[in-house]
């Protein structure tokens, strides 16, 4: 690993003050992602801010409809919340599948959405739940916030202070995972609010994706079975030595049927 | 080099250092401390050889830098033993031998302890699910879930 100074944030200000000041340095939740890509040399900031014990970007709340969650929540909080769980029980599903317990005791929402891998768990679920990114500087929609291989709409001095979901009538989870790594080989998140049918798929491209196929035939009629026959071309699909692109166009019907099911 | 000081407890002693800041934890515990029970595994944050306790949690040393644990809390296996005699968590892997070469030993206790402080009398079905993140090379996982189904229960008694 090369070196680097690090920086212990006092607050949000001081740290957007550091990156301000050091175009290159960068900010450090988790680290579940950073610090083994630091390990690897694949990133090699030469400043470090380190985000946690930051109280103003933790914390859960539920305000009528809307389930907001701090940026430097931990997976294992996410998980074990029981407004989480009551508001909606496909997030609970989600963070207490990535990783492991150990990861999932460091890992932040917000670091999460921020690194962006296009196999991590939250982007589909932010995606497939309409939610919102709340950062220093403004409010961005996440269907706009993810971009291509690890970029986000984010500016390089703005921080992510809470992610708010508005509350589904119902919503599910599905993730067919790579055994070793946790990682989503093709993951689903599914929502119901109104009119509004979402189908958000991640692991199988660049970035998260919709499939409006799917979601117009789940608007007309909410089951598994709706959808058996929509598929999504393995064009442009990741193939790797987990699985090739016909696979993933394969898997990516069979677990949205799946995420259906689960929505009960 | 910048060096950066940290304060932190482990085993319920104030340490205090000056360290270069992308030292990893585990390398601090192992290199500073001389505390080798905690293993480096794969270095790749996936084995969970090198998992202690933070203010409670577990987590995997080797994916964390030290000076970000200013003010925390570290148990490490050295310090799960009560007064010289063997934790009931020990002593069940002692006894139903859930290690072969002892490399994930250390993780495996670690994580067992924190098993059954969050689940009751846990199954075989959680224990399973709960080590996701300690990988045994030799492949003894079935007596690792023995040992920590009876670490468990005698913890409970």
């Amino acid at each position: 690993m090369y070196e680097f100074t690090y920086n212990r944030a006092a607050s949000v200000d001081e740290a957007a003050d550091l990156l301000r000041k050091s175009t290159e340095a960068s900010l450090l939740a988790g680290g579940m992602s950073l610090i083994p890509t630091m390990k690897l040399r694949l990133s090699s900031p030469p400043e470090l801010v380190d985000l946690n014990g930051l109280s103003e970007l933790g914390g859960i709340k539920v305000d009528g409809d809307t389930l907001t969650i701090g940026a430097m929540t931990r997976h294992a909080v996410v998980g074990a919340s029981p407004e989480v769980a009551s508001a909606i029980p496909a997030l609970t599903a989600l963070a207490g599948g990535i990783g492991d317990v150990q990861v999932r005791n460091r890992g932040t929402i917000g670091g999460s959405i921020c690194f962006n891998d296009p196999a991590a768990d939250y982007p589909a679920g932010l995606v497939g739940l309409d939610a919102t990114v709340h950062t220093s500087q403004r409010s961005i929609p996440a269907d706009e916030f993810f971009l291509p291989l690890f970029e986000t709409a984010l500016n390089s001095d703005e921080i992510v202070s809470s992610v708010s979901f508005p509350v589904p009538e119902k919503a599910g989870w599905s993730k067919f995972a790579n055994l070793a790594s946790r990682f989503a080989i093709v993951s689903v998140m599914v929502s119901v609010r109104g009119t509004s049918v979402r189908v958000a798929v991640a692991g199988a491209k660049d970035c998260v994706f919709r499939v409006a196929e799917m979601e117009q035939a789940l608007a007309g009629d909410f089951s598994p079975d709706a959808i058996a026959g929509i598929g999504v071309a393995s064009d442009n699909l990741n193939s790797d030595q987990h699985a090739d692109a016909e696979y993933r166009s394969h898997l990516i019907t069979v677990v949205a049927k799946r995420a259906v099911a689960a929505c009960g | 080099m910048a060096t950066t000081a940290v304060n932190m407890t482990v085993n319920g002693k104030a340490v205090s250092a000056e360290l270069d800041p992308r030292t990893l934890l585990v390398h601090f515990l192992r290199e500073n401390l001389s505390l080798t029970g905690t293993h480096v595994g794969c270095d790749t944050s996936q084995c969970g050889a090198c998992t202690v306790r933070v203010d409670g949690e577990p987590i995997k040393s080797c994916t964390i830098f030290a000076v970000q644990l200013d003010g925390a809390d570290v148990t490490t296996i050295e310090g799960v033993a009560l007064n010289g005699e063997l934790h009931p968590m020990q002593a069940a892997f002692k006894e139903h031998h859930g290690l072969q070469c002892g490399y994930c030993t250390p993780g495996m206790v670690i994580m067992g302890l924190d098993i059954a402080k969050r689940h009751k009398d846990p199954s075989e079905e959680t224990i399973r699910h709960e080590l996701e993140g300690n990988l045994c090379r030799c492949t003894g996982y079935h007596n690792i879930v023995k040992s920590i189904t009876a670490g468990a229960k005698a913890m409970a008694e």
